[in-house]
């Protein structure tokens, strides 16, 4: 079985409204830019195409009848993977290891502006017998398991300020970022409090954006690309859809795909092997908890490291350099797609301000949001080991 | 059925029993409400409807005349040129009647749907829309139609800007 790298990567950048453009011109924009990047001509060189989305966020039934225009994909093999962009990757690399196709092409877009009721979609996530006419704001789901995480870890509030603070910052060095901004853990902390123990600043705003990847099998990436940024391991599940029966202190589904990806990718000792991380931070608690399921630290150390400087762009272990969901913003579908994507820019040495230092090897973990507990996660290199 | 239990105890459900409350379900309205931005493509094509006018979109490349209007070729994949109007005129590409409503309740007068090539578009361009002033049974192919337009007060920037098409 070949190797797979990503070759090509687009972006439109996130904002949070974009009244001027349709969801379809944004993806057009993505995929034109991802198709340049990996100098491929879709209606010629690109096998198949997957697209990730889920009709509530588009709202369209079967949305991705409306995506093969604007991706060149008309009469063209199509997926849809209605989860996480990174979910797609994961299809893609397993397509092109089927030796059936050599380029394949990944997107995940959002339009969240395009919501007027947005709360009630995520509600109508909830199972309809047993939790959801109890009402309220689903995000109390984050509450709960923030709450939980906290009390068994020890980790504090203040900890958790500590990621928004970094990210929002690391965010003003990365032109696709919606929600740069140089704010103080007293800001963090003193924002209205929303889903105790989560403030305001805590949660990720919304944002609108796609990203397009390009990926090929070994022999072809090798034509297109001096810097392949080669897919080592891939890695994902869901856990139960009963809230009641979730371990809430722990992201098992993180550990298990962590642990999946790690696996196909030789990785024994991740903190030594990986040099940086992209993590899901869509509330500031999942960074840490992230972390600590992929095993980048001990249980209960994310906080400590983080308020020690560690996961800066300047630490050892530099954590969502791109600014993650709190600085680009949460594009439903779009944030595994968002942590590729800065893992292969730095690792291309292509990351502009906020490039890091000889890094060879990254990591990439999503989380599908609420009320999910599905994940994934993907070992990317410059080697192909 | 197994081959041994011959005949179930009760009786098949009936809706009325669901309606009544006797087999537990769970209702909830999704409140999904959406507003779309058109973009750049469709915010000029509607802005066009109310002139009562349909504007198109060129690629130089495939030199196909797209409608509706779009800012990108989907064939060639590159943006497109430059914009241009059709007439509201056309022929019928295929048709037909429903004699079911949207409520799914039956009509006595069918609703005709056509797909019409418009005139000045490239094949294979055109619109959906409704056929009106005519008995169902006298449509036939390549019949050639035109749009019969809402008074320009009462249009609003949408498909319904045009009430339907005419036999001319």
């Amino acid at each position: 079985m070949e190797d797979v790298a990503i070759v090509g990567v687009g972006c439109t950048g996130f904002r949070p409204i974009t009244p001027e453009f349709s969801y379809k011109e944004i993806m057009f924009e993505a995929a034109t830019r991802a198709y340049a990047d990996a100098n491929v001509n879709p209606r010629k060189d690109i096998d198949a195409f997957i697209t990730c989305g889920e009709d509530y966020w588009d709202g369209h039934s079967i949305f991705d009848e409306f995506v093969p225009d604007q991706l060149g994909a008309v009469l063209k093999p199509l997926f849809t993977v209605s989860a996480d962009g990174l979910i797609g990757l994961a299809t893609a690399y397993m397509l092109i290891r089927t030796g059936q196709f050599n380029t394949v092409m990944v997107e995940a877009h959002s339009k969240a502006s395009d919501i007027l009721t947005f709360t009630d979609i995520v509600a109508f996530g909830l199972d309809p017998i047993f939790n959801r006419p109890l009402g309220g704001h689903p995000y109390y789901i984050a509450g709960l398991e923030m709450t939980r995480f906290l009390h068994e870890t020890g980790t504090t509030k203040e900890q958790c300020a500590h990621v928004v603070v970094k990210n929002r910052k690391n965010a003003l060095a990365n032109a696709c970022a919606a929600y740069g901004a140089d704010l103080t853990l007293e800001d963090v902390l003193q924002s209205e409090p929303m889903f105790y123990p989560l403030n305001r600043l805590d949660t990720s705003p919304l944002a609108d954006g796609c990203i397009v990847l390009v990926l090929a099998s070994n022999h072809v990436a090798k034509k297109l690309t001096d810097t392949p940024v080669w897919v080592r391991g891939v890695g994902w599940n869901s856990d139960t859809s009963w809230l009641e029966s979730r371990e809430w202190g722990r992201a098992i589904y993180a550990e298990l795909a962590a642990n999946m990806a790690y696996k196909m990718a030789g990785i024994k000792n991740p903190p030594k092997e990986i040099q940086f991380a992209e993590v899901d931070d869509l509330f500031s608690y999942k960074e840490l908890q992230h972390l600590e399921a992929l095993k980048l630290c001990g249980r209960g150390e994310a906080g400590k490291l983080t308020e020690e400087g560690i996961t800066q762009r300047d630490g050892q272990m530099p954590v969502n350099v791109s600014g993650g969901a709190l600085g680009m913003g949460y594009a439903p579908e779009v944030l595994g797609l968002q942590r590729v994507l800065e893992a292969a820019l730095q690792l291309r040495g292509q990351a502009g301000r906020r490039q890091l230092c000889d890094v060879e090897t990254g990591l990439a973990q999503s989380w599908r949001g609420i009320p999910t507990a599905t994940g994934a996660v993907a070992v990317l290199s410059r080697e192909v080991k | 059925m197994s081959a041994k239990i011959k005949k179930y105890a009760g009786h098949p459900l009936k809706s009325a029993e669901i309606r009544e409350g006797k087999v537990p379900t769970a209702r909830w309205r999704p409140k999904a409400k959406y507003m779309w931005s058109a973009g750049v493509a469709m915010s000029r094509f509607l802005n066009e409807l109310k002139n009562g006018r349909i504007i198109a979109t060129r690629c130089n490349k495939c030199g196909r005349i797209m409608v509706p209007p779009r800012v990108f070729c989907e064939q060639c994949f590159k943006p497109t040129d430059n914009w241009t109007y059709v007439k509201d005129t056309g022929t019928i590409n295929t048709y037909s009647a429903s004699f079911i409503a949207g409520d799914a309740s039956r009509i006595k007068e069918p609703i005709i749907v056509a797909i019409i090539d418009l005139d000045g578009a490239s094949p294979g361009m055109g619109i959906q829309h409704k056929i009106g002033e005519i008995n169902w049974k006298e449509v036939k192919f390549d019949m050639k139609v035109k749009a019969v337009w809402k008074p320009p007060e009462e249009r609003k920037g949408a498909i319904t800007d045009i009430k339907y098409f005419k036999p001319v």
